[in-house]
This record gives structure tokens, C-alpha cells and sequence, in this order.
């Protein structure tokens, strides 16, 4: 049994009923709905992984006109293949799980039934994007999730971070969502489509890849290549890249389970998603010899710095969901890496193992905050592992497949098969040193993380009275811990099954042990450098420096301040947004208002000029005429006396000269 | 259905008549009377919509000759463009009458004088001579003068002397350019001259320089109303001082007279003189889109936000003209998809700036007077429904998909992209400046702990939603089936986007 | 002395009683009357000249009678109705104290 093309809209269509009826209503009913729509999406995107597992090949289509414009309509389509049909569950069952959890994190919640509603809107508008078979279809939910995501980090808007958190998160997205929209305005003027795939004609299709990498730009760039870079604008901004990513870790004032679904698991994946999905076009230069950049260079340039550094600042903060969304924003950079240097399946496979494990994660974060008291600060944690027992040990699981402990956990083998990828790239090996490092510092701020949240003893009032969550909270960890363990089996070197379903031309790579060898020595490293510097010796007050800070204090400022993005961008872009809205006011009210008051003025003036010349002249010689008629009617009517029969009188008497002429004079 | 244009425009007339004529009506009265002539529009032109074939041209055309000696006729005639403005006026009247219906001084007099504005603007949209068109353009800035001046805010008087003096003086050369252009070719209607510009007509009875200065004029005429930068200083004075509704109708509607102007008069008589200045019409529309957006940002009072949005949103409908006039029919796609945005846009401000401005018109109610984007905070505790509905018409303003919003502004981008490609890059600036200044008047207004006195601010009363919801429902059903609206007018974008040069 | 003479004769005299009536009087009611006298006589004239005029085949003549009788009627009521709003303003009616409208 499978679920044909044309009916796929139903997978987002559902959640979509639920948030539409949501919004009406403030019944605490709506999360069940929630919930079952979220299942039954579930079932359903399983039915459809199955069917697009019939034909792996051939992605299956379903094309229709949103509107006509006369010369030509605007085409939206839905597609499924192994790719969508793959996300699609992941999105599913994560979302179905982490809906269960809020039950429990909510709880307590005024607007509870509004939490839902709108997570049911943003699972509708992923759902769409996945199902997509048009740019244009993609970006119009792109832009929802992005809404989506707005108003859940805005969830508790009258917490004024919360607000400008949110609107940071819109506002810096959209910058890159602007170079996304250039771009598919470019791609559609230049091929005149937006489909992916339309039975020959779609852009993803080879007879447009060639047309768009054979024409050459002015500045030498191919065309394919501009129009890639343009798009990947729009995965730079959603998935966090450098140097847009300064929004994700402020959208953690959003409720964690909207952290661990949107801001970790799925919506920040959508970037990479994208690029998986336009890999043809971004490819399209790779065998162009005489090009001055090919698109794929710069994502595994930009995913490289972002795997560094954000691995680099998750090391120096405090706050439990900080660490962890600066540890997003690392794998994002692994996932963007791994599309850069060509293994767009190894991407995927880090991308869907990411998603269980930091879901995982940040749920556990959330049981952790909820049973503390919103308590998120590590130093005033602690102690919560004999208190917390399946959180802890779930926590510890998705610690483990994130850092990469061999063999046993999912990350290992997807962060493997991004190594080995960068190893095979010619280009450079800097991107290979950069996922190295990260790996070495991912295995350590996670141990510091665990160790200072779990260990020790309760650091402030919150954790010394935290306790165990109620099972609706506890079961969805336990099955995502399973599920971080055993996904990393359907991609190993030795069954690539994953691979080989996602991209039937997939060959294994052949980097050998000695790679994996390295990078397994380096997770050790990371795992013992966290556990000697914190793990030796617990923290037992929460004003006691990381011991970090105590040997490089400069850099671990540094670092803390996020290597100082946020003051810098509002130094330089905010102070040119100032600074161009002052200008536009000033041109308005000084510049072009005086040139309007300036020329009424002149008006004026040359009114009065004439007036006075008027008055001097002609209105004289009216006034002198005007007197002589007063006077006369001032003569005259002194004969009104106001006595009717007076003037009776003197019709009688005209009457009778009347008489007496027309009686003496004769009538002619 | 033979006078049926004539009929669309006299019955608010009639409607203002009879108020005239019923002094001791009860406020309340004239609310319903004026609120049932207004609506009338509406029906009728659903009456005409039903009866409307898309693919033919002018329809409904009445034509009597009137003043003979000057070869005037009164002429009207209507096609998608027409219709669509219509249907426009038609929605926006009705909602800013009900927007108005707590006007508490002298209500009768301003049902009076907003009825006679509805009939003028009717009459620009639906007149095909110079000569009633003229009449009906000027006559509109009677009732929207005094409206503005009686029940304005504190400084109405100033900005209606400035907004009256300022749009007269535009039309005056507009006047001017008619008078000769009459003098050349003898005849005021607009179907006849654009043949003779099609046919070389009109250059052979007027030189080069005369028909660029009589261009000019017309331009400016026009170029006032919408405004295009930098004609739009009387704008943000006279859309903030204006009472609510009639801030609604003046945004809604008034500004679209002008586009309306182009691309009726302006673009179909003078194709090679707009041909010739395009890049700098380009230009100045860009920094209508670009320069309004970020003045919309410095502005500190929610009344001037909302009127530089709608500059800049009102630059959008232009930048597509020029786009397509700037590169003639090279590229007919483009041309349609730009023309077809331009009108669209042209509706979809209509609906969301109407009712941002209404929104604006509730917190200033609610709060006696105020309306400073720091004047408020929190509002979305108190009044979640309300802040439900601005919601949506500030991410309509924005262009959010899934809302109107975004398909117009998509269409004029894609448009603009395959003609001009440069300006649609420095037209996203404003896209993005406008996301973020509506982003932080909802975060300033609605969000945040509460300011002083919104606790206490009541939600929407039953009122106040049937005002709201036609319009938000409307953005989202065009938003999702831009169909609706595209197929009224778009063989008529298509053939002018084959035919003209 | 033709039947039209006579007519004439005592149309003159109505008109000259109604004249000496409306002049001398100071009752305003009885110098309305006398207006109305003189009107008849001016109807009387009329009448006498359609009849014994030339063209009494048509009925001009008798048009203009009931015209004059229908405006004569008119006049008395805009006359009364003036007649009362002066008696509201002085309590009384005389003629030759009603002399403030002349502004």
C-alpha cells in the first residue's frame, strides 16, 4: 500500500486543519488534535517512503497551475522521492514525539492551546516545503516556517527578549530569504520554469543545468553558479550559516520544545534540505575548468567556518540551551560541509541522525529546565543525575551519538561519512582539518555540559528540589535514544543503505581506517580533555570560574561574547539602518519639504506683490464709482417712508396721468 | 444594465442628496442610510463583474454628446482595470464608513461629504473623456478636504491646505497639457487620442517639444496624486491628520486614482515620451520603494509609519509601469507578469493599508489620542483578537505568502527582475526595510510588557471585527486564489503587453 | 348707450369706490377689500370685452377672468396671512403704523 503523488498534499494538509481550527478556539482539545493530525501525517509519510522506495530512481511528480497569467501560468507542483519521502518521517515522528512532550512541558501554560496551533502550523508549512516540486511552492513555505518560527520564539511575548529575539530571527532570515527570492527570480526569468521536475523542462533537469552552466557572466561566474550562490543566500540565513547565524541562539527564548523541534531538528535543517534538493544546479559548474568560483566551494568554505566556530563558542557558554544551540549551528556547518565537498547523501544521513539526537537532546534539556524550576544556567545545575535517572541516561546517550562515540551511536558513522567525504575533496583539505577540530570540541563541551548538569551537587534551589518528570515527558526520550543509537546502521560503510537509496549513482568512499582511526582518537581526546578539566574536579559553587577561564580568560570572553557578531553587526548594520532611515527622514522633512514650503512661500509672496498693486490702482478707481452709487441710492431712499398707502397713493396718481395722457393724446 | 455605469456613480451622489436634505435625521440614521447607498457600489459592480467578458474591451459604454461645441462627451466605459478599481472602492467605502461610525461630531455631514468622495472616485475609474474625468478627479478633493480639515487631529487644517493647494497645482499642469492638446487634435477622449498615438496621429499634430512639455504636465498631474517620490511630501502630514476612515478611503482608494492615471492616460497617449523617461522614472519609483521605507522607519508616530508603507507600496505599482515601459515589448512575459503585479499590488494595499490605518484609528481610540509607536506595549494581553487581525494585515503589508501581499509584490519583482534586473536587487532593500519596521511596530505595540493604561484596553467589539474581518478574509482568499482577481484583467495586461509599444 | 357702455360704466365706478377704499382706509382688511374690488372691476372689463368684442367664438376672455379670480383668491390669503403677522407685531392692524420694513 502507498500513497500516490497527487494525494500527498494530505501529509501537510492535516496538521494545516488542525491550526486553522486552532485559531478559533481556546480548548485544550486542539493538542490532541495536534497530535493525531501529527500521527496520522506519520502513517501517511510512511506509506509514502514506501512507494518512493518502489522507484528510488524516478521521482514521482504532480504538477498544476496556481494561476493563469495569459502568456503562461505560474506552475506549483508536489513531488516524492526518497529524499522528501525520508524527511517527511523524520519530520513526522520527531514532531509527534516532541508534540507528546509539550503536553507535559506546557502543561501549565495559559495559552496552551495556541502552543499547538501554532506547532501544528509550522509542522504543515515543513511538511509543504518538503513536498514541494517548485521553488516557488518551496519558498512560499519556506517563508511560512519562518513565520512559524517568529511567533513561537515570540510564544512568550510579553518577555521583552522574547519579542526581539523573535524579530531578530525574522528579520536576519529574511536578508538571506531576499537573496533566495533573487535567485528564483533569476532561475525562472532565465529558464522560464520553477519546477524541479516536469518531464524534461524542469530546472533540475538536464537540458536547463546545461543551458544555465553554458551561460557566462559578466564577471566570468557561470550562470548556474550566481543563481546557486543566490539560493544557498537563503540556506545561509534559515540554517544559521556564517555569518547570518546570530538569530538561532536568541531564538532559545522560544519554549524548548519549540527549541528542539524547530530551532534543532527540522527548520534549521531546511537550508541544507534545499541545497540537497537543488544539487543539480548547484553542481551544475563542477566541470567547468575556467570559472573563478564554483557554488560548491563556497558552502564547504562556509560550512567549515560555521562547524568551527560555532563548536568553538558552544565551549564558553552557560546556559544549557546555548550550549546546545551553538552545537546546532556546528552540525549545520558539518551538513553544509558535507554538500560542499560533494556528498550531498552524507549530508542527509548527518541531517536525519542529527535531528533524532539534538531533538533528543534538547527534550532532555527541556525535562532538565522543567524539573528545575526554569533553571538553565549549568553553573547553578548540577547534581540532577541521581535525581533525573532517565533523563540522565537518555541525556548521556544523545551526548554520546553528538559527540561521535564510536561504533554503537548514529552520529559516529553520519559525522564519519562527512570526514571521509572531505577527504576525498581535491579542492582543499581545510575544511577536513576544520571538521576535525570541531569533532575534538564537540566530544569536549559536550562532556562539560553532562558533567556540570548532571554531576556535582545542586547548585542553586531550583536543582536541589528537581525531580523526576511524569511519563509523557520521559517515554518520548526513551524512544528517541533508541532511535539515536540504532539509526546510525542504515548508512555504515559496510551497509550504505541510506546512500545508495537517496542517490542510486552513490559510490562508497574510500578513505580506509586510518581516517577513522584519527577521528576516533579525537573524540577520545575531546571526551578525556572535558572529563580532566571538569569532571576530576566538580564545580561545588556556582560562582567558582571554568576552569578554562582561568588559563586563557581572554579567550574564553571572547568566546562567550559569541566572538562579538552582535555588537559588531549593530555597530556596522544597525548603524547604517539608523543612519539611512535618519537620511531618508531628514531628505523628506528638510531637503524636499523646504523646496515644497519654499516654492508656497514664493506663491505667497508674489499673491501679496499683486494684491498691494490692486489695491494701489484698480481697486481705487472701483471705489470711487461704488461711492458715487451709494450716494445716489441714499438720495432715493429717502422716499421710503415704509406707509403702503403712500406708495398706493402715488400708483393712483401715476395711474391717473396715465389716464388722462392716453385720454388727451389719443391712443395710436 | 443600460446606464449601469451611470448608475454606479450617481447612487451615493443620490445617497449625499438625500442626506442634504434630511436635517433632523438621527445619527444613527444617516450611519444606515450612508452605509446602504455606499454598499450599493459594491452590488453593482458585482452586477457588471457577472455581466463582464474579460477578453472584450470597454464594456457597459455609455456615450452622449454634451457639450457640443467643445466636442465634450460624456463617456464612460469599464474594463478589468476599471473593474477592479470598482470593486476596490466598493469594498474600502463600506469599511471605512463602518470605520467611521463613532464619529461623534456632526455625523451626517461627514456621511454627506464621504458619500460625494465615493461617487468622485467612481467617476475617475469609470470616465473615458478628459473633460467628466477631469471633473470627477477635481471634485474629489472637495469632500476630502473638508474631512480632513473638520474632523482631523490637531494639525488637519495645515495638511489640508497643503494636500488641497499641493494636488490642484499638480492638476493644473495637467489641465494646461489637455487644453493644448485639445487645441491640436480637437478631441478630449481618452479611446480616441490613445488611437491617435498608436497610429502616429498625435505626433504629426503636435512637435516633439510641445507634446514632451504636455507630457510633463500630465505627469506631474498624476505624479502628485500617487505619489512618486519626490511629490509625496504632503502625504505623511495629510494620511496621519486625516480622521480614520478617512485616512482608510484616502490610502485605499485615492492613492490609486493616480497609478490609475498612468496607466490609463499617461502610458497609452504618450508611450514614446515614457519610453524616453523611464530610467529616470525608474529611478525616482525606486526611491520611493527604497527611500519610504527606511523614512517609515525613523517615524515615530504609527499614523506617519503606516502612510510612508504606503508610498512605498504605492512605488511597487510604478516601478512595474517603468520597468515595462522602459524596455517596450522585448519581453512579454516579464511585461504581463510586471503589469499584472502592478494591479494586483494596486488591490492588495488597498485591503492592508486600509486596514493597518484601522488599526492604528483602534489604539488611538482606545487610548484617547495617543498613536506613538512608544505609547503602547503589550497590547496583544489584552486584546488578542485585535492583534490577531493587525497581525495579519501587517504581515499582508509585508509580503508574507500565503496572504495578497506576496503574490502582487512576486509578480512585480519577477516583472521587474526580467526587465530591469538592477532595480528588482535594490527594490528588495525595501522589501526587507519593511519587514523590519512593521516587525517593530508589532513588537513595540503589541508586544513587551504592558505600557500605561493598555491594561485596560477592551478587544474588538462586535463592530469593530465585522469592520476587520472582510478585509483579512479577503487577503487571505487572494493570497491563496489570486485567480479570482488575475483572470478579471488579464487578457486586458496581455494586450498591453503586445500591442503597445 | 350700447349694453358695453354700461359694463364700462360699472366697472368705473367699482374700480374708483375700491381705489378711494384702499387709499383711505386705515383698516389693512378693508384696503385689502378695496383691492379686491378693483380687481373685479378689471374682471368685469374682461368680460365685457369678450362678450361684445369681436372674437367671442373663443374663450380667451373667460380664461383670463378665472385666472384673475384665482389670483385674486391667492392674494387674500398671502394678504390675511401677512395681515395676521403684523397684527402679532403691533396688536393692532392699522396700515399707517406698519411702516418698519422699510429697512
Amino acid at each position: 500500500m502507498t500513497i500516490p503523488v497527487h494525494l500527498i498534499w494530505l501529509i501537510p494538509a492535516l496538521p494545516l486543519l488542525v491550526a486553522g481550527l486552532g485559531a478559533f478556539t481556546r480548548h485544550r482539545g486542539v493538542a490532541l488534535g495536534a497530535i493525531f493530525a501529527m500521527a496520522v501525517a506519520f502513517v501517511l509519510s510512511c506509506l509514502a517512503l514506501h512507494g518512493a522506495l518502489q522507484h528510488p530512481a524516478v521521482p514521482a511528480v504532480f504538477n498544476f497551475a496556481w494561476f493563469d497569467l495569459g502568456t503562461g501560468s505560474l506552475q506549483l507542483g508536489f513531488l516524492l522521492d526518497p529524499l522528501t519521502a525520508l524527511m517527511c518521517v523524520m519530520v513526522t515522528f520527531v514532531g509527534t514525539l516532541i508534540f507528546i512532550f509539550s503536553l507535559g512541558y506546557m502543561k501549565e501554560d495559559p495559552n496552551f492551546s495556541r502552543f499547538f496551533c501554532f506547532l501544528s502550523f509550522f509542522a504543515a508549512a515543513m511538511l509543504g516545503l518538503l513536498v514541494s516540486n517548485s521553488l516557488l511552492l518551496l519558498f512560499i513555505c519556506w517563508e511560512l516556517v519562518g513565520l512559524a518560527s517568529y511567533l513561537l520564539i515570540g510564544f512568550w511575548f510579553h518577555k521583552p527578549s522574547a519579542a526581539a529575539a523573535a524579530k531578530k530571527a525574522f528579520i536576519t532570515t529574511r536578508i538571506g530569504d531576499l537573496g533566495l527570492l533573487l535567485g528564483l527570480l533569476w532561475l525562472y526569468d532565465s529558464s522560464g520554469s520553477l519546477l524541479f521536475f516536469d518531464g524534461g523542462h524542469g530546472v533540475l533537469e538536464t537540458a536547463t543545468i546545461a543551458s544555465l552552466s553554458g551561460q557566462t557572466l559578466a564577471c566570468g561566474l557561470a550562470l548556474s553558479t550566481a543563481i546557486g550562490l543566490l539560493i544557498f543566500c537563503g540556506a545561509i540565513g534559515k540554517s544559521g550559516q556564517f555569518p547570518l547565524h546570530v538569530w538561532l541562539p536568541d531564538a532559545m527564548e522560544g519554549p524548548t520544545p519549540v527549541s528542539a523541534l524547530i530551532h534543532a531538528a527540522t527548520m534549521v535543517a531546511a537550508g541544507v534540505f534545499l541545497i540537497a534538493r537543488v544539487y543539480p544546479l548547484m553542481s551544475a559548474d563542477a566541470l567547468l575548468p575556467a570559472v573563478p568560483v564554483h557554488a560548491l566551494t563556497v558552502v564547504a568554505f562556509i560550512g567549515a567556518i560555521t562547524a568551527l566556530m560555532g563548536a568553538l563558542i558552544a565551549c564558553a557558554q552557560n546556559d544549557i540551551k546555548r550550549v546546545l544551540a551553538f552545537s546546532t549551528v556546528s552540525q549545520l556547518g558539518y551538513m553544509m560541509l558535507a554538500l560542499g565537498v560533494g556528498s550531498w547523501t552524507a549530508a542527509i544521513f548527518h541531517l536525519l541522525t542529527h535531528a533524532f539526537f539534538k531533538a533528543l537532546l534538547f527534550l532532555g534539556a527541556g525535562s532538565v529546565i522543567h524539573a528545575s524550576h526554569h533553571e538553565q544556567d549549568i553553573r547553578l545545575l548540577g547534581g540532577l543525575r541521581t535525581k533525573m535517572k532517565v533523563t540522565f541516561a537518555t541525556f548521556a546517550i544523545g551526548m554520546m551519538a553528538l559527540s561521535g562515540v564510536p561504533f554503537l551511536f548514529s552520529g559516529f558513522w553520519s559525522k564519519e561519512a562527512i570526514l571521509h567525504a572531505a577527504h576525498e575533496w581535491d579542492v582543499s583539505h581545510l575544511p577536513l582539518y576544520a571538521g576535525l577540530t570541531a569533532v575534538l570540541l564537540t566530544a569536549f563541551y559536550m562532556t562539560r555540559l553532562v558533567a556540570e548538569t548532571f554531576f556535582g551537587k545542586a547548585r542553586s534551589h531550583g536543582s536541589e528540589h528537581a525531580h523526576e518528570n511524569p511519563a509523557v515527558m520521559t517515554v518520548p526520550l526513551v524512544i528517541l535514544a533508541v532511535c539515536a543509537v540504532v539509526l546510525g546502521f542504515v548508512g555504515t560503510p559496510y551497509w550504505p543503505w541510506l546512500q545508495a537509496t537517496l542517490d542510486p549513482h552513490y559510490e562508497p568512499t574510500h578513505g580506509g581506517p586510518s581516517l577513522m582511526l584519527l577521528s576516533i582518537g579525537l573524540v577520545g581526546a575531546g571526551l578525556g580533555l572535558g572529563w580532566w578539566l571538569y569532571a576530576r574536579k566538580l564545580r561545588t559553587t556556582a560562582t567558582a570560574r571554568d576552569p578554562l577561564a582561568v588559563a586563557a580568560p581572554g579567550v574564553m570572553a571572547a568566546l562567550a561574547n559569541r566572538l562579538g557578531f552582535d555588537p559588531l553587526y549593530a555597530a556596522s548594520f544597525g548603524r547604517l539602518n539608523h543612519f539611512l532611515a535618519a537620511f531618508a527622514d531628514v531628505l523628506d522633512r528638510r531637503v524636499i519639504g523646504s523646496l515644497v514650503n519654499f516654492l508656497a512661500q514664493f506663491g505667497l509672496f508674489t499673491g501679496s506683490v499683486n494684491r498691494q498693486f490692486d489695491e494701489d490702482n484698480i481697486n481705487d478707481g472701483f471705489d470711487r464709482v461704488s461711492a458715487v452709487v451709494r450716494g445716489t441710492g441714499r438720495g432715493y431712499s429717502q422716499a421710503q417712508t415704509g406707509e403702503t398707502q403712500g406708495y398706493l397713493r402715488v400708483v393712483a396718481l401715476a395711474f391717473i396721468v396715465l389716464a388722462l395722457v392716453l385720454a388727451l393724446g389719443g391712443v395710436r | 444594465m443600460k446606464c449601469l455605469l451611470s448608475t454606479l456613480i450617481l447612487t451615493p451622489w443620490v445617497g449625499a442628496l438625500l442626506l442634504a436634505f434630511t436635517p433632523r435625521l438621527s445619527p444613527k440614521a444617516s450611519r444606515i442610510l450612508a452605509l446602504l447607498f455606499s454598499l450599493s457600489t459594491l452590488g453593482f459592480a458585482a452586477l457588471a463583474w457577472s455581466g463582464f467578458d474579460p477578453s472584450g474591451s470597454y464594456q457597459f459604454v455609455e456615450q452622449h454628446a454634451w457639450i457640443s461645441g467643445l466636442n465634450v462627451s460624456y463617456h464612460l466605459g469599464l474594463d478589468g482595470m476599471s473593474l477592479v478599481m470598482v470593486l476596490l472602492t466598493g469594498l474600502i467605502a463600506p469599511i471605512a464608513l463602518l470605520a467611521s461610525w463613532k464619529v461623534e461630531r456632526d455625523p451626517r455631514l461627514f456621511n454627506l461629504l464621504f458619500l460625494f468622495l465615493q461617487g468622485a472616485a467612481l467617476g475617475v475609474f469609470l470616465a473615458l473623456n478628459f473633460f467628466p474625468w477631469f471633473i470627477f478627479w477635481e471634485l474629489s478633493l472637495v469632500p476630502a478636504f473638508f474631512l480632513i480639515k473638520l474632523w482631523g487631529g490637531p494639525g488637519a487644517s495645515r495638511a489640508a491646505y497643503q494636500f488641497v493647494v499641493y494636488t490642484i497645482g499638480g492638476s493644473a499642469f495637467m489641465l494646461l497639457g489637455f487644453a493644448a492638446l485639445f487645441a491640436s487634435t480637437g478631441t478630449f477622449d481618452f479611446v480616441e487620442l490613445a488611437a491617435l498615438a498608436r497610429n502616429g496621429g498625435l505626433t504629426a499634430a503636435i512637435t516633439g517639444p510641445v507634446l514632451t512639455a504636455i507630457f510633463l504636465g500630465v505627469l506631474l498631474g498624476l505624479a502628485v496624486k500617487v505619489p512618486l517620490f519626490p511629490f509625496h511630501t504632503w502625504l505623511p502630514s495629510a494620511y496621519s491628520e486625516a480622521p480614520t476612515g478617512a485616512s482608510m478611503f484616502l490610502t485605499g482608494v485615492m492613492s490609486k486614482m493616480g497609478v490609475y492615471g498612468f496607466l490609463r492616460i499617461l502610458w497609452p497617449l504618450f508611450p514614446a515620451q515614457l519610453h524616453a523617461a523611464a530610467p529616470v522614472l525608474v529611478g525616482l519609483a525606486l526611491a520611493g520603494v527604497v527611500l519610504g521605507t527606511f523614512a517609515a522607519m525613523a517615524q515615530r508616530d504609527l499614523k506617519r509609519m503606516v502612510a510612508y508603507s504606503s508610498i512605498n507600496h504605492v512605488s511597487y505599482c510604478l516601478l512595474a509601469l517603468f520597468a515595462v515601459a522602459a524596455t517596450g515589448s522585448l519581453h512579454t512575459a516579464a511585461s504581463v507578469s510586471a503589469l499584472s503585479g502592478s494591479l494586483l499590488q494596486m488591490f492588495n494595499h488597498g485591503l492592508s493599508a486600509s486596514a493597518l490605518f484601522f488599526c492604528v484609528g483602534i489604539l488611538e481610540s482606545r487610548s484617547g489620542g495617543k498613536h506613538g509607536l512608544n505609547d503602547f506595549g503589550g497590547v496583544r494581553t489584552s486584546a488578542p483578537i485585535f492583534a490577531g487581525l493587525c497581525g495579519v494585515a501587517l504581515f499582508s503589508s509585508l509580503g508574507l505568502p500565503g496572504l495578497n501581499g506576496f503574490v502582487g509584490e512576486f509578480l512585480v519583482f519577477r516583472g521587474v527582475f526580467g526587465l530591469v534586473p538592477w532595480a528588482a536587487a535594490v527594490g528588495c532593500l525595501g522589501l526587507f526595510a519593511t519587514a523590519y519596521f512593521l516587525l517593530t511596530f508589532w513588537q513595540r505595540v503589541f508586544h513587551g510588557p504592558q505600557g500605561p493604561g493598555v491594561a485596560a484596553f477592551r478587544d474588538l467589539s462586535a463592530l469593530e471585527v465585522v469592520t476587520l474581518v472582510p478585509s483579512v478574509v479577503l487577503m487571505f482568499v487572494l493570497g491563496i486564489w489570486p485567480q479570482l482577481l488575475v483572470s478579471v484583467f488579464n487578457p486586458l495586461v496581455t494586450a498591453w503587453a503586445r500591442h503597445l509599444p | 348707450m350700447t349694453p358695453l357702455h354700461l359694463c364700462l360704466l360699472l366697472s368705473t365706478g367699482l374700480f374708483c369706490i375700491g381705489l378711494t377704499g384702499a387709499l383711505a382706509r386705515s383698516n389693512t382688511i378693508l384696503v385689502l377689500l378695496g383691492i379686491e374690488l378693483m380687481l373685479n372691476a378689471a374682471n368685469i372689463n374682461f368680460i365685457a370685452f369678450w362678450r361684445y368684442g369681436p372674437a367671442s367664438a373663443s374663450n380667451d376672455g373667460l380664461m383670463f377672468v378665472l385666472f384673475g379670480i384665482a389670483i385674486a383668491a391667492a392674494e387674500a390669503a398671502v394678504g390675511l396671512a401677512l395681515i395676521i403677522a403684523v397684527y402679532r407685531h403691533q396688536k393692532n392692524i392699522r396700515l399707517q403704523e406698519a411702516t418698519r420694513l422699510k429697512g
